[in-house]
């Protein structure tokens, strides 16, 4: 039980960190990123070529450049792709954003093809850790703390910086920031940046965890994930965490106990329980406007 | 007496509506300006335009003899003018404290303390409640916290749109009785009102706008006392 617990969150931790990049950008922007999935599996696909025979870069240095180089990808498809409408209808982005996913896919189809690859373990020279009887793997206490650091840093940054404040004030109210003499524009890219680098790190964490790596690897954790920011309350950054966390229990312990075929309808079965009864989800807004 | 703002022959569009048909008007140093005029006349519409937040298509508006039409939306505030917008839309999920920081997004945090205590001065309410967060004021709270906020980035001009909107009698006479120490402190005001006898009460100069036109201006008692303005605004 312990060791299907301890699991569970590790792999909640994994969709917790790419829900933060869904829930900021949906409380920035007000869309729904449907690209995010694959900004993961590009991350995935540069820690995979920097750790190959021919680069060898050690595991944080292969981290590093995923995170540096998702990171710009996620500035760039925002100023490309989105930026232009972002005047349009939402049905309009969100259908440019769905395209965007396609787009990313089947580039890394073209480019690296449709084999898939086997990731690197990145802690072999770790062991397993015995926690109370159980085995706990090396990946899944790293997730777990990389998720905890993360979740950490970016409530003291939106909390306690000045450009963070921004951001708070920027996704409640563009009209009003920008009358304050925040810039909008950099607010969200600074946003799609954050949400990119931090794909990265998923990407890397979850590439380690289920060494399957090919285009489509990062589409149903991106779903999982959006569910997990949906559940926990999109646009918050606690609901991502806490999201993220019980739909990877729930996950993992209707696999073990139950039967992992049906895991994942048993997953958004418990969403759809959740919305219906808190539309907004655990941790949504909810505060009236007063008159 | 010094020009602040000139506005000149402003053409707004929302799309293909012609919302602002050739509106000129000036604030001079120290003056209390207002804009009055019924629902729909235009008057939010212009001051949104002067506060960079819509850009015209015709016209010019000149801030201190300088034109701050290139100028970027969130660098306008930098010039040294602040709106305080319609419907206040303080940041809810936000303290009151950091509201007023929003304020004074642009300016040194060394600076900040200071600027704080001046706008503690004038809304004691807000420092009662500075770590509350926003949304759970009352709407005279709100009101107070929106002008605050505006007030921290120290403008020369403060545009204020609808400040009594919604608000109980007594609190909208304590609204205004703080824009008129406001102004006595050296800031000079545009203000925006259907609340016209109050407006007009306070007043230096006013204009009468009506569907996107300039139709009558003169001195804020002039028009108190204009038979026109009586019979559209004041109630006979």
């Amino acid at each position: 039980m312990l060791v299907h617990l301890i699991n569970g969150i590790s792999l909640g931790s994994i969709y917790a960190i790419i829900a933060l990049g869904y829930t900021m950008v949906y409380g920035i922007a007000k869309m729904l990123n449907f690209a995010h999935g694959d900004v993961i599996m590009i991350g995935g696909y540069v820690a995979f070529f920097a750790m190959s025979e021919g680069a060898g870069l050690p595991a944080p240095l292969a981290l590093l450049l995923a995170i540096i180089v998702c990171t710009i990808l996620g500035i760039t498809i925002e100023r490309l792709a989105y930026k232009p409408l972002r005047s349009a209808t939402s049905l309009a982005v969100l259908i440019t954003a769905i395209g965007m996913s396609y787009f990313l896919q089947n580039s890394a189809l073209l480019l690296w093809g449709a084999n898939p690859k086997a990731f690197p373990d990145m802690f072999k020279n770790a062991e397993a850790i015995e926690f109370f009887g159980a085995k706990i793997s090396p990946v899944a206490l790293v997730a777990i703390f990389a998720n905890i650091v993360i979740m950490v840093i970016l409530t003291l940054f939106t909390t306690r910086t000045k450009v963070g404040k921004a951001m708070r004030a920027v996704s409640e109210d563009k009209g009003a920031a920008t009358l304050m003499g925040i810039n909008v524009n950099f607010t969200i890219s600074l946003t799609f940046a954050i949400g990119s680098g931090l794909a990265a790190v998923a990407g890397v964490l979850l590439c380690s965890a289920y060494p399957t790596l090919m285009p489509t690897t990062g589409s149903l954790p991106g779903i999982k994930a959006f569910t997990a920011a949906v559940f926990g309350g999109i646009g918050s950054i606690p609901g991502a965490m806490i999201g993220g966390i019980l739909l990877g229990v729930i996950e993992i312990l209707a696999r073990a106990y139950i039967s992992s075929e049906l895991a994942d309808a048993i997953v958004f079965g418990v969403l759809i329980v959740v919305l219906i009864f808190r539309p907004t989800g655990l941790l949504g807004k909810q505060i009236h406007e007063k008159v | 007496m010094k020009t602040v703002l000139k506005c000149e022959n402003l053409h707004v569009y929302y799309g293909s509506i012609h919302a602002i048909k050739g509106v000129s008007f000036e604030v001079g140093e120290g003056e209390i300006v207002t804009l009055i005029g019924a629902n729909g006349a235009g008057k939010s519409t212009t001051l949104n335009t002067v506060g960079g937040l819509l850009k015209p298509r015709e016209g010019s508006i000149e801030f201190e003899g300088k034109s701050i039409l290139g100028v970027a939306p969130h660098k306008v505030v930098s010039e040294g003018m602040a709106l305080c917008p319609e419907g206040r839309r303080v940041f809810a999920q936000l303290s009151v404290k950091e509201n007023l920081e929003m304020g004074a997004y642009t300016r040194p945090a060394s600076e900040i303390p200071e600027t704080l205590e001046m706008v503690y001065e004038h809304f004691p309410r807000l420092k009662e409640r500075q770590g509350q967060m926003a949304g759970t004021l009352s709407g005279g709270e709100q009101q107070m916290l929106a002008m605050g906020r505006a007030l921290m980035s120290k403008p020369r001009l403060m545009m204020l749109d609808e400040p009594s909107m919604g608000l109980a009698p007594i609190l909208v006479d304590q609204i205004f009785e703080i824009i008129e120490a406001l102004n006595k402190a050296g800031t000079t005001i545009l203000l925006v009102e259907q609340n016209a006898q109050m407006a007009l009460s306070i007043a230096d100069r006013a204009y009468v706008l009506e569907t996107g036109r300039i139709v009558n201006s003169g001195t804020g008692k002039d028009l108190l006392n204009d038979d026109s303005v009586k019979k559209a605004y004041l109630g006979g």
